[in-house]
């Protein structure tokens, strides 16, 4: 399997995060040079050809995405950073901004001129202060140096870039809630259609929203060709792609490893294996919206299309390891918990439905449930399904019904037996 | 226009407003400036941020109270925000969480009475690398331990 580490070099090293650092060990604005020289539709073209897909979650193709900004618009065209990062079990994009910023923002230059964007936002969420300073101060630098500005590496293309900080919000990692938040408003999901923010998004004008990691591909592709970034991973899942792991393995942490790496051999060799010499019992492969894997489902690559095969999703390639252990219910307790705390209230399935998921895997955990509870808990969640203006539905009704069914004999268990078997 | 906030947070939003298509876009970066100066945002702060940008005070406090990281009360001078997260919860964050209670005699969202303390509950903080990890006022506290907190929390009873 091809392998080449390209984001995670100097991970964990300190002062990695000036230009000069950038320069001396990474593209250093050479990418943006050589895209001005290829001209940027070759860039778009490039882009394409690479198979570059969303590293945000959704693994939609980067260069459609851009494709879809309306050709000969009056209005100002848009490109918004997706720097929230707020799925549990994912710290990627905030390892690449903090050691290093300039790849992320050379990628965002090249992106914006693509699209013909004059202006770049970077949402990034709240609690990300140290970041949010790092992207300030390297920001500053790369206005200083002429990469920014009225006149972008000396070719009169005015090009401006701002930090907009989060409030603490999860659904603002949705993009048209992002947009939503951008403009000074409550993070609530907007209706589709438009199905993409390209022909209406921020301020009602043309916007592309990119995640980090996305960005930070982009001076690798162009630096490197498509063939190169394609030589990464499977057919239509390609790439060197950051995997976040933690939860109950002996090493956890960031592994950069190409597309399609196995699971298995991700938690077993690169992460030492269960912790505490105990078996693994289950995993979210891609972040809390995933589908859980039980620990045989886990035999399985980790990408976009092979995920989804398996009934779960690559999402943001967040891994959380769940050793035997462990109260399958508590970890449901604690997932709907989540999703009730932060849905946005809008819709009442995806409102109404985690608060009672979370009520009654409390009843069921405290050995005080019915069998019927877990006919319930699956009802909850068809009806959370598709019913809901964004995909938090969804996210929450996936790995809460999951659970359910993958392990419905230990929440039998809990009914049968009226206490959690795990408490001794 | 009376000036209310120091000159920081003009400043700040002298740097920025170049960026906005209109004022209602600087809500959050205003709030954020506002919250550092004053500590919380006040009903009264509502109003301040509301004149300043030239829009409806319901519009500011809808806001505020949709975000998280706004607080609309005091909080204390240090601010323990455990993460209780799964990753974290896997890793001991819960036990974590107890004996900050116990030492500081107070429950999850409360201010000890001198108002050096607030313990609060969190979501998802995306460092579940090095979990648990607690954010005590701006700054990231990873793979955090019970002697890490009680040195924290040093000096106080149990």
């Amino acid at each position: 399997m091809n392998h080449e580490i390209v984001f995670s070099k100097y991970y964990g090293e300190s002062q990695t995060e000036g230009l000069d650092y950038y320069k001396k060990h990474d593209y250093g604005y050479n990418a943006l040079l050589k895209a001005i020289e290829m001209g940027f539709e070759k860039v778009h073209q490039e882009v394409k050809d690479s198979g570059l897909r969303g590293r945000g979650g959704a693994g939609f193709p980067c260069g459609m995405k851009w494709g879809f900004i309306p050709k000969n618009t009056e209005k100002p065209i848009y490109l918004v950073i997706n720097a929230d990062e707020s799925e549990p079990g994912t710290f990627k994009d905030r390892a690449i901004m903090a050691y290093q910023p300039h790849l992320m923002i050379e990628g965002a230059i090249i992106s914006a001129m693509t699209i013909k964007a004059h202006m770049i936002y970077v949402y990034i969420r709240g609690e990300y202060v140290k970041e949010a300073k790092i992207l300030d101060a390297a920001i500053e630098e790369a206005y200083k140096a002429g990469y920014l500005g009225k006149n972008v590496a000396g070719t009169g293309y005015q090009l401006d870039m701002v930090v907009h900080r989060g409030a603490g919000a999860y659904i603002c990692g949705e993009e048209t809630a992002l947009l939503n938040s951008l403009e000074g408003k409550r993070g609530e999901p907007r209706i589709k259609p438009p199905f993409f923010p390209a022909a209406i998004g921020l301020f009602s004008c043309p916007t592309v929203v990119n995640n980090v990691e996305t960005l930070a591909c982009v001076p690798m592709i162009v630096s490197k060709g498509a063939e190169w970034f394609r030589s990464f991973g499977p057919e239509k899942n390609h790439g060197m792609k950051l995997f976040c792991i933690s939860g109950h393995v002996n090493r956890p942490g960031l592994y950069e490893r190409p597309m399609g790496y196995p699971l298995m051999k991700l938690i077993e060799e690169d992460c030492g294996g269960i912790w505490k010499g105990r078996k693994l019992k289950a995993a979210f492969p891609g972040g809390s919206s995933a589908p859980v894997l039980t620990a045989e489902e886990c035999n399985v690559n980790l990408d976009f299309d092979s995920l989804a095969k398996a009934g779960s999703m690559l999402g943001s390639a967040g891994i959380m390891v769940i050793d035997d252990a462990t109260c399958i219910l508590k970890v449901a307790i604690r997932t709907a918990h989540f999703y009730q705390v932060e849905s946005c209230g809008q819709c009442t399935p995806c409102r109404e439905g985690s608060m009672w998921l979370k009520e009654l895997h409390i009843r069921l955990e405290a050995g005080e449930g019915k069998v019927s509870d877990l006919d319930l808990i699956e009802d909850i969640c068809n009806n959370m399904d598709g019913t809901t203006i964004c995909a938090f539905g969804e996210a929450t009704a996936w790995p809460l019904r999951s659970m359910v069914k993958k392990f419905r004999s230990e929440y039998e268990q809990h009914v049968v037996e009226k206490r959690c078997p795990f408490e001794g | 226009m009376k000036k209310v906030f120091g000159e920081k947070f003009y400043q700040e939003m002298d740097r920025i407003s170049q960026f906005y298509p209109n004022k209602r876009a600087m809500l959050l970066p205003a709030l954020h400036a506002a919250q550092k100066e004053r500590g919380w945002i006040s009903d009264e702060t509502m109003q301040d941020v509301a004149d300043f940008l030239e829009i409806p005070k319901t519009q500011v406090k809808e806001v505020v109270t949709f975000y998280h990281m706004f607080h609309t009360k005091p909080v204390g001078k240090v601010n323990l925000q455990f993460c209780n997260n799964i990753a974290c919860w896997l890793r001991g964050s819960e036990e974590l969480i107890h004996h900050a209670e116990k030492k500081c005699n107070i429950r999850l969202g409360e201010t000890t009475g001198d108002g050096v303390f607030t313990i609060s509950e969190v979501e998802c903080l995306g460092s579940c690398g090095t979990a648990p990890v607690c954010q005590v006022n701006d700054d990231y506290h990873e793979n955090f331990s019970v002697e890490a907190l009680d040195k924290l929390l040093e000096g106080r009873q149990s």
